[in-house]
């Protein structure tokens, strides 16, 4: 297999506590790109925001002991790809969770300003959801200095 | 106990000023802890302004800006401001991407 190819998949409950537990993942797993310290923190907020989004829109508070999120990542080259998704209720209108400020739990100082976030921090940001089914968020970004060293080394 | 040590240490209060040490990271699993220490401190009337300290804090993400934006509602009531101190690039990116500099008084770390 291609050396420049890495994935990995892990499951957690949904739980707060694991927003740290992902995001420090994902920070482990994108370290062989040598990313920036802005890059990290970049990376590091877009996936806290969807993990929290999965836990508290996704499951809410009425939540059974097996419920699940999944985090998957794959590196290609110089680009990190992250997929998050819950099994929970899902989002009737996509485009309107999208908007800025725009939330449906202000009761919880929510700010509106997950999925804002979630596109300035990274380069591309795909979310699919389905009312009842869940929600499957699907985060694109190129880590800079990775072929910037590599050129540098040949 | 473990609460009232947790109190004493983050949370103090010098003349009308509630200064809060934030943790190293705030989402939204630290958010809530904090903002109902700090709205107990405020309706007990210990202070009117909130002055949150981020001289440790090195992940934010917008569940900070909820806990921000929601103390600023309350002390605007009375008649108090919200201060950000020692905030670095990552936060201030955060606290003006959210439009927060236009309530509140934010003051950057030196090498900002």
């Amino acid at each position: 297999m291609d050396g420049k190819m890495n994935r990995m998949k892990m499951e957690f409950r949904a739980l707060s506590a694991n927003e740290s537990l992902a995001r420090m993942t994902v920070a482990a797993f994108m370290t062989p790109l040598n990313p920036t310290l802005e890059e990290i923190s970049d990376v590091k907020t877009a996936v806290s925001e969807a993990v929290t989004n999965a836990i508290i829109h996704g499951y809410g508070e009425d939540r059974e002991s097996d419920e699940m999120v999944e985090m998957s990542c794959y590196i290609e080259k110089d680009v990190l790809h992250v997929t998050i998704s819950d099994e929970g209720v899902g989002i009737e209108n996509v485009d309107k969770a999208m908007e800025p400020l725009y939330t449906t739990k202000p009761e919880l100082e929510r700010s509106g300003m997950g999925f804002s976030f979630m596109e300035a921090f990274m380069d591309e940001l795909s979310v699919e959801s389905e009312p009842g089914k869940g929600t499957k968020v699907h985060m694109i970004k190129k880590i800079g200095l990775a072929s910037w060293m590599e050129k540098e080394e040949d | 106990m473990e609460n009232m040590e947790k109190m004493e240490q983050y949370f103090k209060v010098i003349d009308n000023y509630l200064m809060v040490k934030l943790p190293e990271e705030i989402d939204h699993h630290q958010a809530g802890y904090i903002s109902k220490s700090v709205d107990k401190l405020l309706l007990e009337g210990r202070a009117n302004s909130v002055v949150f300290d981020f001289e440790a804090t090195r992940f934010m993400d917008s569940s900070g800006i909820g806990l921000i934006a929601g103390r600023y509602k309350k002390v605007v009531c009375f008649d108090g401001k919200v201060y950000a101190i020692n905030v670095d690039k990552h936060i201030k990116r955060i606290l003006y991407m959210s439009g927060l500099d236009k309530m509140i008084e934010i003051v950057c770390k030196e090498k900002n």
